[in-house]
């Protein structure tokens, strides 16, 4: 499991916008934050890359959409929620089997937070707010894992 | 009065209010989505009063809930930096360190600074805003040199 803050762009393939729109267009993204506003800024980050995004205002909700058979290949998970927070509902995930890619995505500071955090179960760990970089960096490594399976 | 939005967009960035994440959020509009910065930054201030009125009401308490409070900044400052709030989000960091240190004062003078930065801040967006709407759309976003 790795984190991240940030992601080099020199790292990423050159592909063209309408390329990389054209190879995420299948791709269904889960965003689960509390926050109107940053449910409202990643929806709209995630549909520039193609993306079908779905919002979740906690993460009881997100558990709930898996148990009603939803299935997504990316979450993007927020730590602090009311009902159940994002550390309880990637574990909660997990212990499920649902094996999509979790990244959390926190303005959490405290080292052992988010370890703990990453130790729930998340694939990748970013501080808020996400950037257009983070997001390639994270569709690069879900294709790659597409690719694998 | 593109000329006259122009530079009070440039303003914005020039005296520390805003920094890139800004930029970010208008590299995001569209024509689908003209009005998308302003939706985003509404949405902010919304949140942001409630939090300050929580976090009033907490500042009232005697002995101060730290934990609490600090709780409260928390949730400001990520708000305030996904909007690219340059000098709200200083302040919320200022704020963090009073309430973690325990400096009952320090906190006090910190969100009556935060309070002054995040009404300049507000007003001056809500004239940008205003204005843009009056204006029209604009093209790309630029960033400051």
């Amino acid at each position: 499991m790795v984190s991240g803050n940030s992601a080099s762009s020199s790292s990423l393939s050159m592909k063209s916008d309408e390329d990389i729109v054209n190879n995420n267009n299948n791709l269904r993204v889960l965003v689960v934050d509390d926050s109107p506003m940053i449910r409202k800024l990643h929806d709209m980050y995630l549909k520039k890359f193609g993306l079908k995004v779905q919002v979740a205002e906690n993460g009881k909700q997100a558990v709930d959409l898996f148990h009603f058979g939803a299935s997504f290949d990316l979450i993007l998970m927020d730590k602090e929620m009311p009902i159940m927070d994002g550390e309880e509902a990637t574990k909660e995930l997990r212990t499920m089997g649902v094996t999509s890619m979790i990244v959390g995505v926190t303005s959490l500071d405290s080292p052992n937070e988010k370890q703990a955090f990453m130790e729930a179960g998340l694939d990748y760990f970013f501080t808020k707010p996400l950037t257009t970089d983070n997001i390639s960096f994270i569709l690069q490594e879900l294709n790659k894992k597409n690719n694998k399976n | 009065m593109r000329r006259q939005l122009a530079i009070m967009r440039k303003s914005l960035f020039d005296q520390g209010h805003l920094d890139e994440q800004f930029i970010e959020l208008e590299e995001l509009q569209d024509d689908a989505n003209p009005n998308f910065v302003e939706e985003v930054v509404a949405l902010y201030f919304r949140d942001s009063a409630r939090l300050i009125l929580n976090m009033e009401q907490a500042l009232e308490g005697k002995p101060f809930d730290f934990n609490k409070l600090d709780g409260y900044m928390h949730q400001f400052k990520g708000s305030s930096t996904s909007i690219g709030a340059k000098k709200v989000k200083a302040e919320s960091t200022l704020f963090r360190e009073y309430c973690r240190s325990g400096n009952a004062e320090g906190c006090v003078r910190a969100f009556q600074q935060l309070k002054k930065e995040y009404g300049t801040l507000r007003k001056k967006l809500e004239a940008y805003f205003q204005l843009a709407r009056q204006t029209g759309p604009m093209e790309t976003a630029s960033r400051p040199k």
